[in-house]
């Protein structure tokens, strides 16, 4: 199979990345090389296999729900792009 | 000084020899000397000077550690309160972290001087460190050539010995391959044995922070206050901590090293091939037996990787969005053009090509045929280890197919730099514990990387045999040409 540069346009949308028409074309060229070293896995007979999310498997440990840290707001926002009195500010998205 | 081994460096703080203050103006100094390297991105002397000053006092106070005043620089993926913390990505300039991560609090904890953050592929993304936005790093063997990636800073550090030690991190090799390409010795430890909290994530089921130092016996003693148990890692292991230089001394005799003959196929350049077998040669002196194995899916390890690695790595960076800290764009309209824009500007071409990647596998109507089928056959190439290990107790082999290559070679294709990392993944994807070290020079005098692999939680092990080799060769002493003095 081989994407289109629809799929790349709809893909580059999902994954909120603007993308140029040039560069759609370039990026569609490189993804399709991609993907044909990828379809090598669709050969590959997995029935009765578990899937590995984690190499020592089991499940994610859990910690008692209680409050740990004392977030130092200020500190934390000192990276923000653009604040006013602790709050992040971002353009209108109610009009 | 600055030729010594962190074991060395730390004998000689602890006997008055030399001073932490000293040995951070040493290397601060060679850092300053060798800046077209580009292997730091942030150096702040004060901050190192003052560190080292309390590392003096607690020499004094008689309460030091062997790592006490011992300098080491940290590979920019972990976040630090006092440096930069940029993973060499655009997306992050000048971002000052609230906190350090786990490792590098528990190495100051252990008193180590932290020299700066180091150079690095974009969010460890990539085999060549050419993906910085802060531009190449170059090898300290051949100035021409890479210094492999991702962890390309802390291998060209070590390599010219303007760090005795660098932190660097795993995901698909990127300690094991730098660690090649720059003649140093590099290992990441069992995945979980390490903290990942404060590193940078990339793509979470494998990224396994490691050390890049002179030798093994410098990794055991760093691992020694590196790793343990973290509540505050969803993944770290609950385990006992344990001396990772407690099989220094045991030898190699009688030693089972498995060798994968899908490791010695097509594309091994023959000089690579001639320095691993004359170090495999080397151990059967040394009373080692070799034993053929066979790793048949190894080679599927690279196709797995390029489904894992971006699915993870398009759900981990989708929480840059320009609005609560990194690149936020000039120009925009709305919410969400703000959000496209600054992502479009803030990350560079291969985590914007992972992340694309990543999307398309997760989307709806290809999870099973990509994701689920990728997990499946990652379970396929660690069962294969397991049986190995049934027939032996390391696994040895090359680490690349060739010597580091040369700038621009493979960086328009990124196949060709995908299947850089055809020996490394399967120990990634495996999560078990891999290694690096120098074992001669092949083509155009570059160095060359002996692989060692050794089964889940045996890093002991794995340390106590690449030391055995060290001490019957002096690959790992040498120092490239220009960073003897």
């Amino acid at each position: 199979m081989s994407l289109t540069s629809s799929d790349v346009r709809r893909i580059a949308h999902l994954a909120r990345i603007e993308i140029t028409e040039a560069e759609t074309q370039h990026t569609l060229v490189q993804l399709n090389e991609i993907f044909k070293l990828i379809e090598q896995l669709q050969s590959v007979n997995t029935a009765g296999i578990e899937p590995m999310s984690h190499p020592l498997g089991g499940s994610q440990r859990l910690r008692e729900d209680l409050a740990s840290d004392k977030p130092d707001r200020e500190a934390n926002m000192k990276n923000a792009p653009a604040s006013r009195d602790g709050l992040f500010l971002v353009p209108r998205v109610i009009e | 000084m600055f030729e010594k081994s962190v074991a060395e460096l730390g004998r000689a703080l602890s006997a008055g020899q030399v001073s932490a203050v000293e040995l951070a103006k040493l290397y601060l100094d060679r850092i300053e000397r060798h800046r077209e390297l580009n292997a730091f991105l942030d150096v702040r002397p004060e901050v190192t000077l003052g560190q080292a000053r309390e590392a003096d006092a607690r020499i004094a106070r008689g309460d030091a550690t062997p790592l006490t005043g011992v300098p080491v620089a940290h590979k920019d993926i972990f976040v630090t309160r006092d440096f930069a913390s940029t993973a060499s990505s655009r997306m992050l300039k000048g971002y000052m972290s609230p906190f350090d991560a786990t490792v590098v609090e528990k190495l100051g904890n252990a008193g180590m001087v932290t020299l700066g953050k180091l150079n690095c592929d974009e969010f460890a993304m990539g085999s060549s460190n050419e993906n910085s936005h802060y531009g190449n790093v170059l090898n300290p063997w051949d100035k021409t050539a890479v210094p492999g990636g991702s962890s390309g800073g802390s291998a060209a550090a070590v390599a010219a010995r303007i760090a005795p030690a660098a932190t660097a991190t795993d995901t698909g090799g990127s300690i094991r391959e730098p660690a090649a390409f720059s003649g140093v010795t590099g290992i990441k430890p069992t995945y979980g044995r390490a903290s990942r909290w404060g590193m940078i994530a990339f793509a979470s089921s494998l990224d396994q922070a490691g050390i890049m130092t002179s030798s093994a016996e410098d990794a055991a003693l760093i691992f020694n206050g590196m790793l343990g148990f973290d509540p505050r890692d969803s993944t770290s292991i609950e385990r006992a901590d344990e001396d990772y230089t407690r099989k220094l001394g045991s030898g190699v005799r009688g030693l089972r090293i498995g060798v994968p003959k899908e490791f010695f196929g097509e594309g091994l350049q023959p000089d690579v091939e001639k320095a691993v077998r004359d170090a495999l040669a080397e151990y059967v002196r040394q009373g080692a037996e070799l034993v053929d194995i066979s790793l048949p899916n190894a080679a599927l390890g690279i196709p797995v990787y390029y489904v894992i690695a971006p699915a993870e790595c398009s759900s981990n960076l989708s929480r840059f969005d320009g609005v609560r800290y990194g690149h936020r764009a000039a120009q925009y309209g709305d919410l969400d053009d703000m959000i496209k824009k600054s992502r479009a500007e803030g990350f560079g071409p291969e985590p914007r090509r992972r992340i694309l990647i990543g999307a398309y596998v997760l989307s709806h109507g290809y999870y099973d045929a990509y994701y689920l089928q990728a997990q499946k056959v990652r379970r396929i190439i660690a069962d294969e280890f397991q049986q190995a290990f049934r027939q032996c107790d390391i696994i040895a082999g090359p680490v690349t197919t060739s010597v580091a290559f040369g700038f621009g070679e493979k960086a328009a294709d990124p196949v060709a730099m995908y299947l850089s990392d055809l020996y490394t993944i399967p120990g990634s994807l495996a999560g078990i514990p891999a290694m690096s070290i120098p074992c001669g020079f092949g083509a155009k005098k570059r160095p060359v990387g002996l692989q060692l692999m050794a089964n889940y939680f045996e890093e002991a092990k794995l340390l106590g045999v690449a030391h055995h080799y060290q001490l019957v060769t002096d690959w790992h002493r040498r120092l490239p040409k220009g960073f003897s003095a």
